[in-house]
This record gives C-alpha cells, sequence and structure tokens, in this order.
C-alpha cells in the first residue's frame, strides 16, 4: 500500500545575511491512511518549517533544498503552483500553530470560510454559508450563526485556533497538518475537537500530522511519534515505544522535564545547556553539548539505525538497557 | 497573608453592541419590520472580585473565551472595565494621575497569549527587548549590548539571534522574545497569558524555573493563565477557576486538585490528558456549549451540567465558602 504521505531526505534551508540556517535537514518519514504521527521536539528545531515545505509554503529566503515529499504516491516537489493551490486547503490542509495566519484580520469570518468553501465546491452561497455554520458548531463555537458575522479580534485566542480547525475541516481532506492547534483549549473543548479529528480519520481515512508540545495529547492520540532536534529527526517509533523506552538522551530529557513527573513546587528537571544556534552549526551530534552520554565518537553525524523493525534511532549511544 | 498588591472589585467588561456596520445595518432594518433582536453584547467578565497577594502565584484557569485574558489586560492596565475599580497596591488604578498610572503599570508587565500579533514586525528583536527599558533609563550607561544579551539570554535565547525580525523566529522563540521584553522592565507584577504554550517541555522547565526563581529573589508576584492543570498545579499557590464571565470555584492549589467541588471543575480535571494514556477515544461535549452572547439564565454551566436541577436554570448560584480558603458557585451546596 502507498503511504499517505512518504517524505524522503526533506532538506529545507535558510540563506540569511548571518548565515546558513538548515532548519530542516535530511528528514524521513511517513504517515500511513488514518494514522495520526505526533511530531514533537525542541522548539526551533523545525517542526513547522516542515509543515510549511509539505504544502509548498516556505518563503524566500527559504527553499527546499534536496528530498522528495510523495503524496499518495505522487511528487509534490517542484509541482508548479497552480497545481499545488488545487491540493491546499481541499485534499490536503494545514492548521497553522499562529491562527492569524489562516484569518485575515478585516474579513469577517463567514466571507473568509465561505470562499474556503467556494475555492474547492460548487456549491450556492446558502450552502457555502450552511456549511461553514456546521463546522463553526463542530469545533465547540457557541452561536455559530451570530458568530458568523464577527471579525477574527472580536474572538478570544482558543476562539480564532477552533475557527482555524473548522476551516481546515470543511473539505474532510485526506491530510491534515496540525501545528499546536489546541494549545489555547481548555481540555474539555480539546477533548471535543479531538474527538471529532479521530472520527475523520477513522470514518474519512485521513492522515494526520500532528506538530505539539503537549506530550499528553499525542499520548493520547497519535499512534506514532517523531521527534526533532537542531532540524533532524532523531528518533521515530510508536507512541508506546518513545514514551516509554525512550533511547534518544533528548528524548530521554525531554519527558523527563514534564511536570507531572515531577514533584509540585519544586524545580522541574531541564536539560542543561542551550539550543544551538542553527546558524552555520558545526559536524556532528547536535546535542553533544548538552548530552550526559556524549563523548569523542559524537563529533561525527550519527546516522539512522534501527534497534527494532519500527523504530529509527540516530545516536552513537541509545539507552538500550530497559528492564523487560 | 499580606495585603493584596493587585484587586479587582465588583469587575465587569463587555464588548462592542454590534460587531459590523452590516449587521448593525440588518438588525435595525430587521427592527424596523418589527423583529426586535436580542441584545448583542458580550458579556466577557461578569462582576468579578479577585485579589493577589504579594509574592503569591495565583493560576486562572476556564473555558476558552471566558475571559481570562480580558481580566489580564485589566490587571495589566492596557483596558479599562466598564464597570468596577481596579486596585494597585491600594490605589484605584482608573482614577490615577497619568504619572502614577504610567509607573503602576510599568510594574505591572503581561506576556502575551499570542506571541506574534504583539511583537512589532518591522522592529529587531534587541530594539523591541531594550525599547522600554531605554524610555525608562534602566540601562545603565554604556551597558546597552550586555543588558540586551542578558535578557535574551535569561528568556533562553541565543542572543546571536538578536538581530532578526519577529517573523524569523519559531512560535516558541516568539513566545520567549515575548518573556524577555516583559522581564527587561523589571517588574513587580506579572501576567503571564499562556505564557509558556508553546515551549517544549524543557525550555517550559527551564522558564517556570526562571519565574519561581524571580519570585524568591524579588518577591514577584504573578498572574498565571493557563489551560494547561500540569503547570497550573505545579506552580501555583491558588486556583481561580472561570466559567462564561465568572469566578465559579476558588481554592488553595492542593484543595481544588483533591477536592475540585463545581462541577465544570470536575469536568475539567476528568478530561486532563495524561502521559500515561494510550490511544484513548477522545468524548465530544455533552450538552449545548453556551454562549457569551446570549449567556443562559441562573447558571452559565447548566447547559452541559450533569447535575442541572430545575432552579438551575432560574437563580445564579453565588460564590460562597464551602470549607476554609476554598469558595465554589454552585446549587448542589445549598442556599
Ligand atoms: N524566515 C526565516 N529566516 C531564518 N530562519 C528562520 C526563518 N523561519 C524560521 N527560521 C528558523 O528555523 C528554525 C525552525 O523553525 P520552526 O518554526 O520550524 O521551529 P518549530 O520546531 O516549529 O519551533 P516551535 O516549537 O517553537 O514552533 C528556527 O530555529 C527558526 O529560527
Ligand atoms: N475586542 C473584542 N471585541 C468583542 N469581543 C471581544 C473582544 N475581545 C474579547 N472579546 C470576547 O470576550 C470573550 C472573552 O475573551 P477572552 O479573550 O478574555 O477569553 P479567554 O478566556 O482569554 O479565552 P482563551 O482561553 O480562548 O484565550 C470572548 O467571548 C470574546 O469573543
Ligand atoms: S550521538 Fe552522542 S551526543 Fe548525540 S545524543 Fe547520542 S550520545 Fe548524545
Ligand atoms: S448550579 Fe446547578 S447547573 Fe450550575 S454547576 Fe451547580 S448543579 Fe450544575
Ligand atoms: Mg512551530
Ligand atoms: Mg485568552
Amino acid at each position: 500500500m502507498t503511504h499517505t504521505l512518504q517524505v524522503e531526505g526533506l532538506s529545507t534551508h535558510f540563506d540569511t545575511r548571518a548565515g546558513l540556517v538548515k532548519a530542516v535537514d535530511n528528514v524521513s518519514f511517513h504517515i500511513d491512511r488514518g494514522e495520526v504521527l505526533g511530531l514533537v521536539g525542541e522548539s526551533g528545531s523545525g517542526k513547522s518549517v516542515t509543515g510549511f515545505s509539505l504544502l509548498g509554503l516556505v518563503d524566500s529566503p527559504g527553499r527546499i533544498a534536496a528530498g522528495r515529499i510523495l503524496f499518495q504516491g505522487g511528487n509534490l516537489v517542484g509541482l508548479p503552483e497552480p497545481e499545488l493551490r488545487a491540493l491546499r486547503g481541499n485534499r490536503i490542509a494545514m492548521i497553522f500553530q499562529d491562527p492569524m495566519m489562516t484569518l485575515n484580520p478585516v474579513l469577517r469570518i463567514d466571507t473568509q470560510m465561505m470562499e474556503t468553501v467556494h475555492a474547492h465546491a460548487n456549491v450556492s452561497a446558502a450552502e457555502a454559508r450552511t456549511r461553514a455554520r456546521d463546522a463553526l458548531g463542530q469545533v465547540g463555537i457557541p452561536s455559530p450563526d451570530e458568530r458568523l458575522h464577527a471579525y477574527p479580534h472580536q474572538f478570544s485566542g482558543g476562539m480564532r485556533q477552533r475557527v482555524a480547525i473548522a476551516i481546515a475541516l470543511l473539505h474532510r481532506p485526506d491530510l491534515i497538518i496540525a501545528d499546536e492547534p489546541t494549545t489555547a483549549l481548555d481540555v474539555t473543548i480539546q477533548a471535543q475537537i479531538l474527538a471529532e479529528v479521530q472520527k475523520l480519520a477513522r470514518d474519512n481515512g485521513t492522515a494526520l500530522m500532528w506538530i505539539t508540545h503537549d506530550l499528553s495529547v499525542v499520548a493520547g492520540l497519535a499512534d506514532r511519534i517523531a521527534v526533532m532536534y537542531a532540524g533532524r529527526i532523531v528518533e521515530t517509533g510508536s507512541v508506546t515505544a518513545v514514551l516509554d523506552r525512550p533511547m534518544h538522551p533528548y528524548t530521554a530529557g525531554l519527558i523527563g522535564s514534564v511536570p507531572s513527573r515531577n514533584r509540585r513546587g519544586t524545580r522541574l528537571r531541564q536539560i542543561p545547556g542551550m539550543t544551538p544556534s542553527l546558524i552555520d552549526l558545526p559536524e556532528g551530534c547536535a546535542f553533544r553539548t548538552r548530552c550526559p552520554r556524549a563523548d569523542a565518537a559524537c563529533a561525527r553525524d550519527p546516522q539512522d539505525s534501527h534497534p527494532t523493525a519500527d523504530r529509527t534511532l540516530r545516536c552513537f549511544h541509545p539507552h538500550l538497557d530497559f528492564e523487560a | 497573608m499580606s495585603e493584596p498588591v493587585i484587586a479587582l472589585k465588583g469587575v465587569s467588561k463587555r464588548f462592542g453592541k454590534s460587531f459590523d456596520l452590516a449587521a448593525r445595518l440588518t438588525r435595525s432594518a430587521r427592527r424596523a419590520m418589527g423583529a426586535d433582536l436580542p441584545d448583542q453584547t458580550v458579556r466577557a467578565v461578569d462582576n468579578i472580585d479577585l485579589s493577589v497577594a504579594k509574592g503569591e502565584v495565583l493560576g486562572l484557569v476556564g473555558e476558552s473565551g471566558c475571559g481570562k485574558s480580558t481580566i489580564g489586560r485589566m490587571v495589566a492596565g492596557i483596558m479599562p472595565p466598564s464597570d468596577g475599580e481596579v486596585f494597585w497596591k491600594g490605589r484605584n488604578i482608573t482614577a490615577m494621575a497619568p504619572d502614577a498610572m504610567r509607573k503602576a503599570t510599568l510594574a505591572v508587565q503581561m506576556i502575551f497569549q499570542d506571541p506574534y500579533a504583539s511583537l512589532n514586525p518591522r522592529m529587531r528583536v534587541e530594539d523591541i527587548v531594550a525599547e522600554a527599558p531605554r524610555v525608562h533609563n534602566m540601562i545603565p550607561r554604556g551597558q546597552d549590548t550586555a543588558y540586551i544579551d542578558a535578557q535574551l539570554t535569561r528568556a533562553g535565547l541565543d542572543p546571536a539571534y538578536k538581530r532578526r525580525y519577529p517573523h524569523q523566529f519559531s512560535g516558541g522563540q516568539r513566545q520567549r522574545i515575548g518573556i524577555a521584553r516583559a522581564l527587561a522592565v523589571q517588574p513587580e507584577f506579572l501576567v503571564c497569558d499562556e505564557a509558556v504554550a508553546a515551549l517544549d517541555v524543557s525550555i517550559q522547565a527551564q522558564i517556570l524555573n526562571l519565574f519561581m526563581d524571580l519570585r524568591e529573589q524579588l518577591d514577584l508576584t504573578y498572574l498565571f493563565i493557563s489551560h494547561d492543570l500540569g503547570v497550573v498545579e505545579h506552580l501555583s499557590d491558588r486556583v481561580v477557576i472561570m466559567y462564561l464571565g465568572r469566578i465559579v470555584e476558588e481554592a488553595p492549589t492542593e484543595e481544588i486538585f483533591a477536592r475540585p467541588n463545581h462541577p465544570y471543575t470536575q469536568a475539567l480535571l476528568a478530561e486532563v490528558p495524561r502521559i500515561d494514556t494510550r490511544k484513548r477515544q477522545f468524548t465530544a461535549i455533552k450538552g449545548e456549549i453556551p454562549s457569551p452572547l446570549n449567556p443562559p439564565p441562573g447558571c452559565h454551566f447548566h447547559p452541559r451540567c450533569p447535575a442541572a436541577m430545575p432552579r438551575c436554570r432560574e437563580a445564579a448560584p453565588v460564590l460562597r465558602e464551602i470549607a476554609p480558603h476554598h469558595r465554589s458557585a454552585c446549587h448542589l451546596n445549598g442556599s
């Protein structure tokens, strides 16, 4: 079976005056029909840029420097803009980390949502409005009829986020790239949205890439996890494998920082040191200045290994010593 | 407990009667035809009393759209209340002379929920962070660079990035710019509105540890708005829970997590995702989500409440003490 999405050796670079930023560096992963991949990792490690790359939305001075992005078997890299536009918002939708990237501040919500409906469906204005209203209801916006008349600034942070989610759901896409979609929502509304999303994956076969810092949401929602650090995917595997038996030292450090794994009121465990600047990053494992297991070998680039069939790992000295 | 640094007394905030001109026109047209429409006022915050003691961390939790950011803005002095009064160290801010007001509001800084919208896209990061301290002469002569670098480093940002513009940063990096900017004016009170939501848990831990250190060293006081109950539990001394513009429960942190009283609080705690859960079935909300445009009569939570009784639709429950320092607004506690 072809994967809904298969990314091979993707690199996205920004040529800045200060130097070359390899925001995404030789990244490979795949997502199957109806599957949820959780993409987690360090802030600034390239998760959003990976998402932008998939949709051909990287602005200059950024560019896809290498790699293939296969969507239902066809390569999206190099596809002419009109063909990408026909896919975007239709077969592939993105929920942006900043909802104002989806929403136009000077247009009313109904105008924006109906525009999206009409971009890919030949329906009457009344039908478009109905679909827009139903989508708002789906994401738990009360009084959807009245709220359609509002402008984005009249919504709270979480309501804007929900409108952006509603827009992404309009055409029941085959692939949704969701970038921190539920961070501004209380847990009851979050559960409502995750329930809708699960339904879409189950009934429609939609594949989901769920980018988030919330490991608890990933734990409950995702099938597999990919962990990014400094532009690279350092570890992938099933949710259970990665959360219960993290092999990469960065993943282990990350999981150790979750507040519920720390005693209330005490200092939280944090990974020592600071994220390296991605400008002209030197060769070798990017984590080595902060890693408790680093040694001389780590001055070279670790390559992908497969400790078990369904896991990938990029580390010279992974944690392999878990009790059975 | 010492006297409050911030106190809100009977504070309400209402927003605009109509959404825009077009809607207004159709409404008056419809009204001319005899169909009277309900008022389109959003009652974002409805008659709230709230105080924060010096050195305290008050967690503010609630449904999306229930008025938390609006309270944060009123506390930070950047939005006047429609009704009621805001006191800073016992003095009514809304009645202050402009000079005193500026001084008071400088001491209260806000880290905004939406980091991108709150950063000027045409300013370099170094200028965003240094702007206010320069205006208020807080940087020793000749120390400009060192001051900026120290602020950025403290917020976990590499000073190598300081000549960049906001759009060149990731979401979490932008959030840290907002944190650096707020801390750069050496505030006494911080309103943190979802201040760590865009950070990975390790950097989040670093920032939360920084907040705890500042509290210890400088006796900083916090209003900590967050949807992350794990973070709120870890950091706060006391928690206030809101629903649709009103406070529904308030208690010391350990008490509220151990003995949640209000049905909304109980629903929140039941839904908290746990890192040890695997592939769970998320559940949609039962009942109707009430709207602040048209809040239901009586208890605002009754359309969703599993324990609702007839009188919940008629009378709004008042917030009253159910145990020492523990207050809740629910008819189940008797009247
Ligand atoms: N226009 C740009 N010019 C230069 N560098 C950029 C630009 N846009 C992004 N970057 C850099 O690329 C890196 C990856 O950014 P990205 O937004 O993908 O991070 P992220 O993993 O989504 O982080 P977060 O969790 O904080 O949102 C960051 O270090 C960022 O500073
Ligand atoms: N400028 C405005 N004009 C009209 N309505 C507004 C405005 N700002 C906020 N509101 C409304 O006030 C209510 C409270 O908004 P607020 O931003 O305080 O919510 P919140 O609790 O911070 O929500 P979230 O958790 O989603 O950020 C919402 O119904 C919102 O639509
Ligand atoms: S390769 Fe070396 S430095 Fe990198 S994570 Fe593994 S042990 Fe640590
Ligand atoms: S007052 Fe009634 S409706 Fe409101 S929370 Fe209590 S039981 Fe539920
Ligand atoms: Mg991002
Ligand atoms: Mg808010």
